[in-house]
């Protein structure tokens, strides 16, 4: 078995880097390091393929095509398949945590860097996809009803401006009842 | 096409069709629990006739799909694997009627429970996808369908403590399943194919260095599923803060398949058992760690989580042996532990439930509020702990003779330490029982009754009435769990001839071999 020098080192590099950012506390680095390490694993098995010889299931055919080995192809499509699922799960539950950690009342000591922030500070990044919809939806009923008077303006910073001050005050006043949650 | 071939792919395509039926049927939880209970009494009734077929007919292999073994996917079940899905489906069953009986009981007819069927049938059908998997990467795919699931049952309901806890199990869990993963990749380069059977053949005709190296990477991945000494400590951690099914369905089954998968490898791709010293040690350092941790916990669940690793060395002494009484021994102990260790979560749950908590320093004076539950912690406390006549008791006793068999030193200092590890499991598991059952509640400083919290208001009457706590679906299935981890001990003789069977069939890879390619490997 031959491999190609170029992808023995991504992959060694790939794993190194990818153990060295799973060590760190932070829950995204952590995922980092998870997709890196994975992927560097998808590597190793494509190496382990070798170089294009006759095919071990089609004989007599394409005997003079060389051919690569389709399994460690296989192999490494379904495990992709699942190193993207796990993925998906552990970017919901790291969202999870971090809402967690932003509440405060039971927050997760595993996102330690918003601590040393200022308390209003976070209220203002604090704000649910239903807040974003409702603070969209009073912009355009406000575009609606200024119609005529926002003419000499820009339009699109104005609306943009709306959005952003209703989405924070909406933010804010929502606070008591994402924290009921 | 022959019967068994029929069933055997069923095991793993029901659980995952009642899976896909119960999610679409998320807003009917009547159905779903219907759904669930079918499909997993389904399996019972399948794995128990798998389990005659295979033990009178000899091993049945199904070619996924018409390809052939070293090219297809090929599931192969033999006598051990018909026995870890039996007795794995009939704890499923019983841990989902003890959820059916909690989740009646609380009313708790909305989201996040919608998502417990379906994800409780898919980590089923990754249990059982890992046991009767033919080659290597298909028991890749059956740990990672139940490991997923399993995510999500930690998680299920998503608070802090959960999440907290969910974090730890899902990263170790992640590098078990890379280092797993990364052994599959290396064993290929070596030998060329991923199925067990053609493994079997080429592993044992490498240079024993290449074969030391692979058996370790295996060793170590599957050593963290099944919570060995160096590599156990995520397991108290993050299993007592599930609800109570999930984690007693986690520690009876989930730490059972690492141990599968260590004994399936071990046996059939380094019969030569290179790795007999380092795993007698291993062994040793888990029981007597795991029972040293139990000793000081002070909550009944992390309590019974530290029982669990100890008791895994119990396996691992058995496979470091080797021989096919040890092996013998393992299976039959391997079966004891799942139903007892599941039963013994289940009565920390219903504990939970009638206590108020787990904290052994607040529970107290529950032998007169809750008589029945008493005598049921009682009961699997005495058969973990090894008190004859109880199955755990036989395990053991089966352990240290094929142990005291092989002989030499190490051997012998393993029994001793088992022996020492089954009488501090009694020692803690009494304490708990005295503290949270005999101990008079006057004893207990700032008392708080937990009947307190359950009063409300008669919404009909003037009065005041008690919310029910435990219902009697909970009580039945405990029971029912009990029953069966006593019959281990009525039935032992079958049991156990059983499991020499099926050990005598594991220490010779030729029939295995045989089995798979009827003629000739490749």
């Amino acid at each position: 078995m031959s491999a190609s020098l170029t992808l023995v080192i991504v992959m060694a590099v790939m794993y190194a880097a990818g153990v060295y950012i799973m060590l760190e506390r932070s829950l995204t680095r952590v995922l980092i390091g998870f997709v890196l390490v994975g992927n560097a694993t998808n590597l190793l098995i494509f190496i382990m393929s070798g170089r294009p010889g006759s095919s071990p299931i089609i004989t007599g055919t394409a005997r003079d095509l060389s051919m690569v080995d389709p399994m460690p192809q296989v192999l490494m499509l379904t495990a992709i398949v699942i190193n993207f699922g796990i993925t998906a799960l552990l970017l919901a539950l790291i969202y999870r945590s971090w809402w967690l950690a932003q509440l405060g009342d039971e927050g997760d000591n595993l996102t330690d860097e918003h601590a040393t922030e200022a308390p209003g500070q976070n209220e203002r990044d604090f704000r649910s996809s239903s807040d974003d919809d409702a603070a969209v939806e009073a912009s355009l009923d406000e575009d609606g009803e200024h119609d005529d008077d926002d003419e000499h303006d820009d339009e699109d910073g104005g609306a943009n401006v709306g959005a952003r001050d209703a989405a924070n005050t909406s933010g804010r006043a929502a606070r008591p009842d994402g924290g009921a949650r | 096409m022959n019967p068994a071939g029929i069933l055997a792919p069923l095991v793993v395509a029901l659980p995952l069709l009642g899976s896909a039926i119960a999610l679409a049927l998320g807003r009917r939880p009547g159905r779903q629990i219907g759904i669930s209970v079918l499909v997993l009494a389904a399996v019972v009734v399948i794995s128990a006739v798998l389990l005659v077929l295979v033990d009178r007919g000899g091993t049945v292999v199904v070619h996924v799909g018409g390809w052939q073994a070293p090219w297809g996917i090929v599931l192969v079940v033999d006598r051990l694997a018909a026995l870890m899905l039996l007795v794995s489906a009939l704890m499923l069953l019983g841990v989902l009627l003890f959820a059916v009986g909690q989740g009646i009981l609380d009313g708790d007819r909305e989201t996040p429970v919608s998502i417990f069927h379906p994800t409780y049938l898919v980590l089923a059908a990754g249990l059982f996808n890992a046991f009767i998997a033919g080659d290597l990467f298909n028991l890749y795919v059956g740990f990672e369908m139940l490991l997923s699931a399993s995510y999500v049952l930690l998680t299920l309901g998503g608070t802090g403590a959960r999440i907290r806890a969910g974090v730890t199990y899902i990263v170790v869990s992640l590098v078990s399943s890379v280092l797993f993963f990364s052994a599959i990749a290396l064993l290929y380069g070596a030998t060329g194919t991923v199925t067990l059977a053609l493994l079997a053949e080429r592993v044992p005709q490498l240079a024993p260095d290449v074969q030391l190296v692979l058996g370790l990477m295996l060793l170590l991945g599957f050593s963290v599923k099944a919570a060995v000494f160096p590599l156990s400590f995520w397991l108290p951690d993050s299993y007592p803060t599930a609800p109570a099914p999930v984690t007693a369905v986690f520690a009876g089954l989930l730490t059972k398949v690492g141990v599968y998968a260590i004994l399936r490898t071990q046996t059939l791709l380094f019969p030569e058992n290179p790795l007999s010293v380092p795993l007698l040690v291993l062994a040793l350092l888990t029981m007597l760690i795991g029972i040293l941790g139990a000793l000081a916990q002070a909550d009944i669940k992390r309590l019974l989580s530290f029982t669990l690793v100890s008791h895994i060395g119990y396996m691992i002494f058995g496979i470091a042996l080797g021989t096919p009484q040890a092996i013998a021994a393992t299976i039959f102990y391997v079966v004891h532990h799942i139903t007892v260790q599941t039963t013994l979560f289940l009565c920390a749950g219903l504990i939970e439930r009638v206590g108020g908590t787990t904290s052994l320093a607040r529970l107290g004076g529950m032998l007169k509020t809750a008589p029945l539950v008493a005598g049921l912690f009682f009961v699997g406390a005495l058969n973990l702990g090894g008190i004859p006549p109880f199955s755990g008791f036989l395990g053991k006793v089966a352990l240290f003779q094929a142990g005291a068999e092989l002989g030499g030193p190490l051997p012998f200092i393993v029994i001793a330490a088992g022996a020492a590890t089954s009488l501090l499991t009694l020692y803690a598991l009494t304490r708990a029982w005295n503290m949270a059952f005999w101990r008079p509640r006057r004893e207990i400083e700032d008392y708080e009754s937990p009947m307190l919290d359950r009063l409300t208001d008669d919404p009909h009457d003037e009065g005041t009435v008690i919310t029910k706590t435990i219902s009697p679906l909970m009580i039945g299935a405990t029971t029912a769990l009990l029953a069966l981890t006593l019959s281990l001990t009525v039935f032992a003789g079958p049991v156990f001839a059983f499991a020499a069977r099926a050990a005598a069939e594991i220490e010779e890879p030729a029939a295995y071999i045989d089995a798979v390619f009827p003629d000739g490997a490749p």
